[in-house]
Formats: C-alpha cells, sequence, structure tokens
C-alpha cells in the first residue's frame, strides 16, 4: 500500500469546501485527501513527488460527447481550415484558401504507392473560402488517375474527383438527386451531401464502414489525443457496439498503459426501444473501470447547417424547408419508459427546438408512466434550446450538454443563413441553462471539431465566432463556471460526479496537469493553457511520451 | 446483355399505417416471385413467424426463396451488398422507418445503377390520417410522405368510422393529387396492383383474390389489348397515365419504331420503359384498375390515338 503525494504550483480542487490545495495525496489510484502537506501527513507514510512542483492540478477533464473515431481520421489527410493537433502532437497548419487545400492535398498525393490507394482527406471546410464550392475539377487537378475523397468538417458533405465518381457509377448524366448536384454539362459536380451520397463513393476513396465501426489503432491514437487535451474520462458517444467492437475495447482499455476512462453509449438504431434497453443492460453488466457501458443514445433530428434539423415556427431564416425527423415521439416516449423502468441512462441528440420540444414531451409523458427522480437525461447540442425549454429541461430533471464549439466555427454561417441574428445569439445558451438551474456539460463532438475541453471553455467564455464577432454577449459564463462545466458537469451527467470530476477524499485520482493556470491566464487566453499531461487512476501520462 | 435494373416498390407511411402488414400479405401471395424485403430495423419482429425458414445475421430466409435483411441507417450499404449477398432476386420491397420521407429514398435509389424504382407506395391510417396531418411535429412529414405516392393504399377502411374515413381521403386528395387512391382492409392489396404483374401480358395471376376478405376480383378488373408494332411508347405510356382511364396498374410487352421489344410498366401516373426480355413477344399490354373506374373503352381509344 504505497501512497504518493503530489506537490503542486495550485491545485484547483472543484470541491467547495477547499477549492485549492498545494498537495494531493494517492492511493491505490484514488485520491486520499487534498490540502496542504501537514493536513495529508495523517494518511502515514507517503512519497513526496515533486515533478508537478511547478504545473497547476485540475480535476481530469471529461468530454461529455466526442467519438473515438477522431483516433480514426487521424489515419487521412487533415484538411480543414485551423490548425489541428494529430494524437502523436504534430499540429497540421489549417490550410487558409482553397489553393492551400491543394497544395496539402499534393503533398500527401505525392506520397502515396500505386493509383489503387485512394487520397483520403478530412475537416476540409469550404465556408470559409467564399461562395465558390469545390468541385470535382478542383481535385482532379491532384490526380485525375487516383480516387480522392475529402470529408467536410461537419462530417454532412464529401467531395470528391471525377475518378471517384466514375468507379461508383455516378460520371453519368441523369442524376437526380438531392444530394449530388449538377453542373453545367450535367455530370455531378462531386460534391456529395448526406449519407446516401456519401456511402456510395465513400468506399472507393477510403471511407470503410467496416474500418471506422471496430478500429483498434483508432481507439489507441484516441486516447493519447485525450492525454494531450487533458482528459481522463471521455465519451464515445454513438457506437452500435456489436459484441466483437465490445470485446477490443474491453482488452484495449484494460492494459494497463491505457490512459482514458471510456464511456461508451450504444446508439440507438435497428432495434426496438425495448430490444435497446435490454441491450444496455446487458452491456452494463460488461463495463470495467476504463469501459463504461449501459446507457444510450438516441437522435431526435439532424443538423443545423445541413438544414435537417427541426425548427418551431418561423423555420429556417433562409426558407429551407424544415428538417427531418430521425424517431417518432411515440418510439422515443417508448425508449425513455424503458429506460426509466431498467435505469439505464439516455442522451438524446437534438439540434432544432423543435426536436427539443418534442423530446421534453416524450420525457414528461414517459416520467408519468415511469416516475423516476434521478435519471439525468441529457439532451446534447440542444442547441437552439430557448429559455422557456430550459425551464422545462429543469422541471423535468434533464441534463444539456451544449456545443460551444459550433458556435465558433459556424457561428457566422448561423447568423446569416440557418436562424438569423436573433436565434443565433441565443444558441448554446450556457448562462441560461446554469441560471435555470439545468445541470451543463459543453463539448467538442469531436472528431466534428478538435477534442479539447479548455477550447471548449473557451469557447463558452467567449463566445467568439471564426469571424471575431462576438454572438451573444449574455449567454457568456465565467471561467469558474466553465471549468466546473468541463469536469463535475460532464461527469453529472454520465452519472460519474460521485467518482470523478473533482479532487477530493475518495474520488479516482484523475487530474489534468497544467503548464499554465486558467483561473489566472484571462479569459481570452484560456484555449491556450498548455497541457503536460495527465493522472489517470493514479498512473501519470505526459503528452510527450503518447 | 447486361443485368435488368431491380425494381423497387418503396413502401412507406407513418407507424401503426400497416406496412409490415402489407409486407407479409405481399410475401405470401408472392407465388413463385422472390423477393427481397429491406426493413428499416427488425425490432417489432416484422415477419409472420410462419413465413420464417431461418436465420443468419441480418438476413431472414423466408419461404419461396424470398429473403428480408434489415438496413438500420445504412440503405445504401444494405443495397449495395444485396446482389452479392442473395441471388436470383425478382423485386425488392423497400419497408421505409416512418418518419422516413419515401421521396427521398426514391431519389437515392436513382443512384444506384442495379436498381429500378418501380413505385412508392404510401400507406395510410383511414382512423388516424387526418389527426396526424394536423399534429404539432408530424403534419409536415406525413404531407410530404403522401406527395411522394404513386399508389396510396388507405388502410383499415373497416375499422374506420364514416367521418375519419372521409376527413381522410380528403387529405390525401390534397396532399397527393397525382397519386392512385386504394381503399383496403388489413393492408390486403393484391400484389399485382402493389408491385405489378410477373408475367404479363398473361391474364392478371389469382392474386387478384384475397382469402379471407370480400373477393379482390370482385373490388378490381383488368382488361389486355392489343397493341400493333409501330408505336411511339413514351407518346403511349404519357396517354394511359390519364387518370380518367382508371389505370392503377399495366404492363405491356411492346414493340417499338424499329421492331425493338420493350417492357413498359405503370403504376399511377408513373411509367418506365425497361428491355423486354429476349425471348419476348411483343403487341400486348395488360391493365389493372378498381371495378367500375378501369374506362376499358378509353384505354382503347388512346391506342387508336396513337396509330393516327
Amino acid at each position: 500500500m504505497t501512497t504518493t503525494i503530489y506537490r503542486a504550483r495550485r491545485i484547483l480542487t472543484m470541491n467547495p469546501a477547499r477549492p485549492e490545495a498545494t498537495h494531493v495525496a494517492v492511493r491505490d489510484g484514488r485520491i486520499l485527501g487534498a490540502g496542504t502537506a501537514e493536513e495529508l501527513a495523517g494518511w502515514g507514510a507517503a512519497t513526496l513527488d515533486e515533478r508537478f512542483a511547478d504545473k497547476v492540478l485540475m480535476p481530469g477533464l471529461v468530454e461529455g460527447h466526442s467519438h473515438a473515431s477522431e483516433g480514426t481520421f487521424w489515419r487521412y489527410v487533415y484538411l480543414g481550415r485551423f490548425d489541428r493537433m494529430d494524437p502523436e502532437g504534430k499540429v497540421w497548419p489549417g490550410a487558409d484558401s482553397i489553393d492551400a487545400v491543394i497544395a496539402g492535398m499534393k503533398r500527401a498525393e505525392a506520397t502515396l504507392g500505386g493509383l489503387d490507394t485512394p487520397l483520403t482527406g478530412w475537416g476540409l471546410d469550404p465556408i470559409y473560402y467564399g461562395e465558390r464550392r469545390v468541385t470535382r475539377r478542383d481535385f482532379d487537378a491532384v490526380s485525375s488517375a487516383r480516387a480522392i475523397g475529402v470529408m467536410h468538417a461537419s462530417g454532412h458533405i464529401l467531395n470528391v474527383n471525377s475518378r471517384a465518381l466514375e468507379l461508383a457509377g455516378l460520371l453519368r448524366p441523369g442524376i437526380n438527386h438531392p444530394g449530388v448536384p449538377l453542373g453545367a454539362d450535367g455530370l455531378p459536380t462531386g460534391e456529395l451531401k448526406g449519407p446516401d451520397a456519401m456511402t456510395l463513393v465513400g468506399h472507393h476513396v477510403g471511407f470503410d464502414r467496416e474500418v471506422l465501426a471496430n478500429d483498434e489503432p483508432g481507439l489507441r491514437r484516441f486516447a493519447r489525443l485525450c492525454v494531450r487535451k487533458g482528459v481522463t474520462t471521455a465519451t464515445d458517444l454513438a457506437n452500435l457496439l456489436p459484441q466483437d467492437a465490445v470485446a477490443m475495447m474491453l482488452r484495449v482499455t484494460g492494459e494497463s498503459t491505457f490512459p482514458v476512462r471510456i464511456v461508451s453509449l450504444r446508439r440507438f438504431q435497428a432495434m426496438s426501444p425495448q430490444e435497446v434497453v435490454e441491450r444496455a443492460v446487458e452491456l452494463r453488466r460488461q463495463s470495467s473501470d476504463r469501459l463504461r457501458l449501459g446507457a444510450v443514445k438516441a437522435f431526435a433530428d439532424g443538423s443545423i447547417q445541413g438544414f435537417s434539423a427541426r425548427l418551431r415556427w418561423p423555420g429556417y431564416y433562409n426558407g429551407a424547408p424544415n428538417g427531418l425527423w430521425y424517431t417518432p415521439p411515440e418510439v422515443l416516449r417508448e425508449v425513455y419508459r424503458h429506460a426509466l423502468e431498467h435505469d439505464v441512462l439516455v442522451h438524446t441528440h437534438t439540434n432544432g427546438d423543435e426536436a427539443t420540444e418534442m423530446a421534453l414531451d416524450c420525457l414528461e409523458a414517459a416520467l408519468k408512466a415511469a416516475p423516476s427522480r434521478d435519471h439525468r437525461f441529457t439532451l446534447q447540442h440542444c442547441q437552439l434550446a430557448d429559455a422557456a425549454q430550459f425551464r422545462r429541461m429543469a422541471r423535468l430533471g434533464m441534463c444539456v450538454n451544449l456545443f460551444p464549439n459550433h458556435h465558433f466555427y459556424w457561428g457566422d454561417q448561423h447568423y446569416a443563413t440557418t436562424v438569423g441574428p436573433e436565434r443565433a445569439e441565443r444558441m448554446n445558451a450556457c448562462a441560461t441553462a446554469l441560471a435555470s438551474g439545468v445541470p451543463l456539460a459543453i463539448h467538442s463532438d469531436a472528431p466534428v471539431t478538435p477534442l479539447g475541453p479548455l477550447f471548449t471553455a473557451w469557447c463558452a467564455v467567449n463566445r467568439r465566432t471564426a469571424s471575431g464577432r462576438t454572438l451573444g454577449t449574455h449567454e457568456r459564463i465565467s471561467v469558474a463556471d466553465a471549468l466546473r462545466t468541463i469536469t463535475l458537469g460532464a461527469a453529472y451527467t454520465l452519472k460519474l460526479d460521485g467518482e470523478v470530476g473533482s479532487i477530493e477524499c475518495g474520488k479516482r485520482a484523475d487530474f489534468a496537469v497544467l503548464n499554465d493556470d486558467p483561473l489566472a491566464i484571462g479569459a481570452e487566453n484560456l484555449k491556450d493553457v498548455g497541457i503536460w499531461g495527465t493522472v489517470q487512476g493514479g498512473r501519470v501520462f505526459a503528452a510527450g511520451d503518447a | 446483355m447486361s443485368r435488368l435494373p431491380l425494381p423497387v416498390t418503396v413502401i412507406g407511411g407513418y407507424l401503426g399505417a400497416g406496412k409490415t402488414t402489407l409486407v407479409n400479405h405481399l410475401l405470401r401471395q408472392a407465388a413463385g416471385r422472390r423477393l427481397a424485403v429491406l426493413v428499416n430495423d427488425f425490432g417489432a419482429l416484422p415477419i409472420d413467424a410462419a413465413l420464417i425458414e431461418g436465420r443468419d445475421g441480418e438476413v431472414l430466409s423466408l419461404a419461396g426463396g424470398c429473403v428480408c435483411c434489415s438496413y438500420g441507417s445504412d440503405l445504401v450499404g444494405a443495397l449495395l451488398d444485396l446482389p452479392s449477398r442473395v441471388l436470383g432476386i425478382d423485386h425488392v420491397l423497400l419497408e421505409t422507418s416512418g418518419v422516413a420521407l419515401p421521396g427521398a429514398v426514391a431519389a437515392t435509389l436513382s443512384l444506384l445503377a442495379g436498381y429500378r424504382l418501380d413505385a412508392v407506395v404510401v400507406l395510410a391510417d383511414a382512423e388516424t390520417t387526418a389527426t396526424r396531418a394536423t399534429d404539432l411535429y408530424m403534419a409536415d412529414t406525413i404531407v410530404r410522405q403522401f406527395a411522394a405516392a404513386d399508389l396510396v393504399l388507405l388502410n383499415k377502411i373497416d375499422l374506420a368510422s364514416a367521418a375519419a374515413l372521409d376527413a381522410a381521403r380528403r387529405t390525401i386528395a390534397e396532399a397527393a393529387p397525382r397519386a392512385r387512391i386504394v381503399e383496403v382492409a388489413r393492408s390486403a392489396a393484391p400484389i399485382d396492383v402493389v408491385l405489378g404483374m410477373a408475367r404479363a401480358p398473361a391474364a392478371p395471376s389469382v392474386a387478384l383474390s384475397t382469402p379471407g376478405h370480400v373477393d379482390a376480383a370482385t373490388l378490381y378488373d383488368w382488361l389486355r389489348v392489343e397493341v400493333p408494332p409501330g408505336e411511339d411508347l413514351a407518346g403511349l405510356a404519357e396517354r394511359l397515365v390519364d387518370p380518367t382511364l382508371g389505370i392503377l396498374r399495366a404492363k405491356g410487352l411492346l414493340a417499338d419504331r424499329t421492331g425493338r421489344p420493350h417492357a413498359l410498366h405503370i403504376v399511377g401516373a408513373r411509367w418506365h420503359l425497361d428491355d423486354a426480355p429476349a425471348d419476348a413477344r411483343p403487341g400486348d399490354l395488360v391493365a389493372i384498375g378498381l371495378r367500375g373506374r378501369l374506362d376499358a373503352a378509353a384505354v382503347r381509344r388512346s391506342l387508336v390515338k396513337a396509330s393516327t
């Protein structure tokens, strides 16, 4: 029974009884206590570890909405607008023009072997490059002989070259599909929108469905990225969790050097409400310390920038028709009722405010049928909810996990096109959620936006958009609230707040080890806090070693 | 000669409208046709147990060489995989989820070279259609589902009150002005109407008679007409889809101006010309309509007009 006491420059505990400390004692992977050296001396013989003497410790950060596929995507070429760090710590420069994107693709193409190997990229976001759409001609300039496909940052659009269209049988006239725009020549432009058109071409350009479903190297790389971002608990929010994937995840997360607790939710799909809850109960029994299973993720609607989210009157600012329902209310209500009866946690994707309203109605009805005091059902994204809806969430005992990163990357588009200025200012209403008493988490939805809770906190604190506009001043939250949200707040939505999320006696020894003090660096600079690595379950992981 | 694209019937409609009942009804009438049924999920046991012969992962093998596969969120993947997983399929039934837009599913089929859309069939529950069409959340989805239909099966007419049935008729007529509407109970529509005739221009199969219900033979009528060679087939098809003729379904093996044989498929306002099978002897067209609505004289006139 060894006890290690870490001395740090400052320890931010999130424990209101003693919000700050200088020392934290760890035994058997758990926290004995935080305080002064004298206070901890009573726990008996201990080794004093000074390696964090100039560091700031926080509770290990909790990412409440990410996908392990962030690790998978790094096998492809990153072509986004902004600099982004890969799991090995290399920062890939953002491309500030289509020409820069093409140049990046040419560099990557030159390293590929035979022409059977496709060139696969991700992170493209042409809205930053003006009105012009990217076409197959742009990519043909990289190669006309090799299939090329680049996924947009949103994950909702795929751009390909002529060769890829040809392989998929789409380089022909007469196509009539809203997801396949045509050029003046009557042939597809190379832009493919929505899952159907994307799937058809995706496997010709390297987006292999099987690889994405059960990717062991991807899971390992995701974990390395977590260490770099100070994350010790991360969700994998919408996995189908077939048994072979569960076996792989149990084995990999069980390795003594695996640095993250993964919370993987079973996506509700291709099952009845009763079956998905039965499966969740079965998965819950297979949970380990570092692989938590047994919760369900449901989808109510699509995305706002893809115009597939369900909006209440008056709908989209640009007049686009209302979006799509992914689950009808009768079914969602049944999922909720069965889940409440079996203490299964359900997180529900709602983007538009009509989808949020529908989920609230469904939970209200389900709670009458199956009363439950501590369900913590969580609305994920919930970007457009208004104040009345937050008040309803509070009364129904719901949590919310908002998406401030989205505000940074696409807030300008929401302002100009999707929902218009007024509603864009209320999107991702963190301050309203807190004021209404709704337990709050905030997220990256990695790989849609980069994993990094401190960046997400910066977004919630500043509400800056990519163009520099401050969108919704009144919904900014304080740094202290934001830090609590990316630790205890997210842990609460996963029913893990008794185990992680604060540095206090009895909890897991999960720390984010920081070079800078997030309370001292200034709200403007929160995203620039240097991260040394993590301690997870008492095990030390340096980002530099990852 | 390359294989003809597989015909696909998209079966849409809101929860409880009778989609699954229709699928089972069609499977029981298959009579040698090998149907592949694609369902969104196996959740609510979509297929009658009596029809299931075995299960291999996501594929159920059914009586008469038919199969049923679930596609979850990956419809395109399931359609791409189908030809290699199951051989010898004649027709695909694609049952959409209750909130899916069948028109969008139909558009997706146009991207897949191995398939052709045969028809969009949307079921409506006569008891609830009018209420649903004003539902806070689902109204626009219901209306968009009907708007994409070639054929609406107004179902459960035996259960609905006269007022509800009347309101359902008005809702559908407004939402789907180009669709043909057939009123049924327990989704019991003849396979020759829903999927087309397998072996026209022979007489429609016995499936026009529906066991256990009012004899379908008294509800439907059919006729066969000779079509001389040399016809402008597209022009003929355009005339045959005129709603006043009362044709729900028609199939013809017809020779074009060069004498080349084609198969003409008509469902409601939609028509499609295929290459005819190599051994086809063109010259006949068989049409099915509702009894009392199929206007044989008008159908014949539309042919005569062709040759002038």
